[in-house]
């Protein structure tokens, strides 16, 4: 039972971090959802290490460490775009376009 | 022995010698010529010694009997009849049936005209006995047998067919003929080598010269000594493209490089007889090269009478060309082009011999197939007995001395063609080496009147009254005309008779047939010889000088072959004298020698009957020759028949005949107007018309063709078929693109928002498939 609810959490913290990756207009807080992504994740592989070994510990271990350097990447991107147009807005990046 | 076994070495030195001189001659301090002269005289010495050591090869006894024990000195593989019969003789009852049997036509022995029928209708494999039983029946006679056994080594060359089955060789075939060759070559190239040392002093060409006389010699002694006929295909072509070179020595004169294509030209034509002759024999004698092979069958009906007339045809077309036959003896007066020792080599030792000698090699092909013996004319006969009379009668009109000269070897090379025609072998080659003397003798004494007359060779107008300052090259003239016209007892006089007495019972017995028609014929063509030879006498040596300048003797490097050729061209009749001249009887030890020597006896060759010495004949050849002298020596000297001086411009006829022996009977101009002329004129333009309507209508109908289904298939299957598919595909892609194009909003979120959408779809479908 105690397994369910874990994987509810990060069910429920997974969404709020998708949510938050598809509505949020604000770069910083883009990679702040993201972060709540991979620490739902995380939270699954520690809940599920507890009955099966601790290869998912090492996992979120692992998760933790490139989460870290993802952010120093994503924020150093975000700082750059403040740079060239004074904001953080990600709905006008749109050079992408077909 | 040994000199035998390596003959190969004379061929061989002197092809080094080429080589040295064209390599280091220019830095030699002679130019190149000591080189030449020195590996001449080695090879003339070698030629000697080879010589004496066949002279006792051929005079040893024989041991054991037949053919096997004749051929004992043939090496193992240079000749599958050969090897045959070793095989045979050694006991080895493996008759290899089919081999040969296969191959004799049933008819053996019918073909041959001998004593032997009855022998040789019993031998119906492939033995062939019929010699070796004559020879022991006449050694049962009591009489001296003599069987010749040539010395053949060869080495492999290459292999046609399937392994073992046809082997091309080359290699020696040494014989008495092959020896005699020998020494007549090296000899008169020594005597050639010398003379042009000083002949051609200063020549801008001087080491390219000599380089050349030594592959001239070579090519004709690798051509002498062939084992096969392919060799001797290779001696032949090497003897055309040296005198090529040599007669175009002074190219830079248009009229000079125009004789040496026309020489090569001409030979190629008779070349082509050549080639179908050999590869007719090729396959007749069951695909062997090997001369010893097809001597053999030829001799003892192993290949059919007709397929020897036909192989016998083509190869005299060769002989017509190589030795100035007519009719394709019309590059042979023009090679006077060349220096004058040149000119003394091409007639007396090398190039124009080369066709009488390839006759006498292969003689069994001849002589069946044109059946020569028991007949009354023939082809070969025919061809030198028409140009032994007809090129007497051109040396008539000629004011170049050298041009009288080539057309009195044409009438020569004529009479040794007819004495091959009409069976008398050993004449012909008699004459042969004798001629080579007194014509080499009388070539050179022409080239020293020229350098005495300003390098002018115009006896009617720039020589005359030589006799006096030229008291050498005048007294070797005088002996070796002596020679040529016949007189008795130079050595002229006993081959010409052995000639004439070989055609048979006109005045003498023996003879291989009656060839009557031919005996006037030559009778004629010796009446001329001694005429013309006279008249050049007259123009060149007597009279007032005609000339300018003051001419001089030349010097000994010129003089001394002179003298030594003409001695030899006087006294060398004597090697072969009859045995018996009406009362008077020669010791054996010193008649016939010349014969002995040469004449093959046994199983490669065929029996040929030999003409005795007559003596009405020789008396009236010599009256013949004599007369001719006396009534030319009346005519110039004394001014005798005054009704003859100025004929030809009174008497039509007279005017006609000489007008056209100064045109050479017209067949310069056969060749050069009409035909050429015919191919370069009409034909030329009938081709051309062809090409150009028919040939090129074909090929401009067939492109317009295929521009027209090109352009179908441009228009109908490239443009709307291949295109379409094509630019279907581009528009397409297009038209996809411009759908898909609106989903790419540059959004990242609403990428992201697609992209989990999708995660979640596919999570879904995952759970269901699975769950």
């Amino acid at each position: 039972m105690l397994l369910t609810q874990f994987l509810l959490l990060a069910a429920i913290l997974f969404s709020i971090g998708v949510y938050g990756v598809i509505v949020r207009k604000n770069g910083v807080l883009v990679l702040m959802s993201v972060e709540l992504m991979l620490n739902a994740v995380n939270i699954n592989l520690i809940a599920f290490s507890t009955y099966h070994g601790l290869g998912g510990q090492v996992f979120a271990l692992f998760v933790i460490a490139v989460a870290a350097a993802e952010v120093g990447v994503g924020l150093a991107i975000v700082l750059l775009i403040y740079r060239n147009r004074r904001s953080v807005d990600i709905d006008q990046l749109d050079e992408l376009k077909g | 022995m040994w000199f035998l076994t390596h003959a190969w070495i004379i061929p061989a030195l002197m092809a080094l010698s080429f080589l040295l001189i064209l390599f280091f001659g220019k830095k030699m301090p002679k130019k190149g010529s000591e080189i030449g002269i020195a590996a001449i005289g080695i090879a003339f010495i070698l030629a000697l010694l080879t010589a004496g050591s066949w002279y006792t090869h051929n005079n040893e006894e024989v041991e054991g009997h037949g053919d096997a024990a004749a051929m004992a000195d043939v090496q193992e593989g240079c000749s599958n009849e050969v090897d045959h019969l070793a095989a045979e003789d050694h006991g080895e009852e493996t008759e290899d049936a089919g081999d040969h049997e296969g191959e004799e036509p049933t008819d053996v022995g019918d073909s041959d005209e001998g004593t032997d029928d009855h022998a040789l209708g019993q031998s119906d494999s492939g033995e062939y006995a019929a010699p070796a039983a004559t020879s022991t029946a006449v050694a049962s006679e009591g009489e001296e047998e003599h069987v010749t056994r040539p010395v053949v080594r060869c080495a492999a060359w290459a292999e046609i067919g399937t392994p073992g089955s046809s082997l091309i060789t080359w290699g020696t075939m040494v014989d008495g003929q092959s020896v005699l060759m020998l020494v007549v070559v090296t000899l008169i190239s020594l005597m050639v080598f010398i003379y042009s040392s000083e002949y051609v002093s200063g020549d801008r060409r001087y080491t390219h010269y000599f380089a050349f006389l030594s592959l001239f010699s070579a090519s004709m002694l690798f051509f002498v000594l062939a084992q096969s006929t392919i060799q001797m295909i290779v001696g032949w072509e090497l003897v055309g493209v040296c005198s090529f070179v040599l007669i175009g020595h002074w190219w830079e004169e248009k009229p000079n490089s125009n004789a040496a294509l026309k020489a090569f030209l001409t030979n190629r034509v008779g070349d082509i007889g050549l080639l179908i002759g050999v590869a007719i024999l090729y396959f007749a004698a069951g695909r062997s090269f090997s001369i010893l092979d097809l001597n053999i069958l030829a001799a003892n009906g192993g290949i059919s009478h007709g397929i020897l007339l036909v192989a016998s045809v083509c190869l005299i077309f060769a002989v017509m060309s190589k030795s100035g036959q007519f009719i394709l003896h019309t590059w042979l007066p023009d090679a006077m082009a060349g220096p004058t020792p040149v000119s003394a080599l091409i007639h007396a030792a090398t190039m124009v011999v080369a066709g009488i000698y390839m006759v006498a090699r292969l003689y069994p092909v001849f002589f069946e197939g044109l059946s020569i013996s028991g007949s009354s004319v023939n082809f070969l006969a025919i061809v030198g007995a028409v140009t032994a009379m007809f090129g007497a009668l051109l040396a008539f009109v000629q004011k170049d001395i050298k041009k009288v000269l080539a057309y009195s070897t044409i009438s020569q090379l004529g009479f040794m063609v007819t004495a091959l025609g009409v069976g008398a072998w050993t004449a012909a080659l008699f004459h042969l080496f004798t001629h080579a003397m007194f014509k080499a003798t009388l070539f050179l004494g022409a080239g020293s009147l020229s350098n005495a007359a300003h390098h002018s060779f115009d006896m009617v107008n720039d020589m005359g009254g030589m006799r006096k300052v030229l008291p050498r090259t005048f007294w070797t003239f005088i002996v070796a005309t002596a020679a040529l016209a016949g007189i008795f007892p130079l050595s002229g006089f006993w081959s010409k008779d052995e000639i004439l007495a070989g055609h048979g019972s006109l005045f003498s017995a023996g003879g291989n047939g009656t060839y009557h028609v031919m005996l006037v014929m030559l009778l004629i063509g010796a009446f001329c010889t001694a005429a013309y030879m006279t008249r050049t006498i007259w123009y060149a040596f007597y009279g007032e000088f005609r000339g300018h300048g003051t001419p001089h003797e030349s010097g000994s490097r010129i003089t001394v072959p002179l003298i030594i050729l003409a001695t030899l061209g006087a006294v060398v009749g004597v090697l072969n004298l009859p045995e018996e001249i009406g009362p008077f009887t020669f010791p054996e030890s010193i008649s016939l020698q010349f014969e002995h020597f040469v004449e093959p006896v046994g199983a490669y060759f065929p029996t040929i009957s030999h003409a005795e010495f007559n003596i009405p004949l020789a008396i009236f050849s010599l009256a013949l020759a004599l007369s001719a002298v006396l009534l030319t020596y009346l005519y110039y000297w004394k001014g005798a028949f005054k009704f003859l001086h100025g004929l030809s411009e009174r008497n039509r006829v007279a005017g006609l005949g000489k007008t056209i022996l100064v045109n050479k009977y017209y067949f310069d101009w056969l060749y050069t107007d009409v035909i050429t002329g015919f191919v370069k004129g009409p034909a030329a333009r009938a081709t051309n018309w062809f090409n150009q309507h028919v040939l090129d209508g074909i090929v401009d109908g067939t492109a317009k063709g295929a521009v027209v289904a090109g352009q179908f298939v441009y228009e109908n299957i490239d443009q709307k078929v291949v295109d379409g598919a094509v630019n279907g595909a581009a528009i397409t892609t297009s038209e996809a693109g411009g759908v898909l194009r609106h989903l790419q909003t540059g959004r990242i979120q609403q990428y992201a928002a697609l992209f989990f959408a999708a995660a979640a779809l596919l999570a879904g479908v995952f759970v269901v498939a699975i769950g």
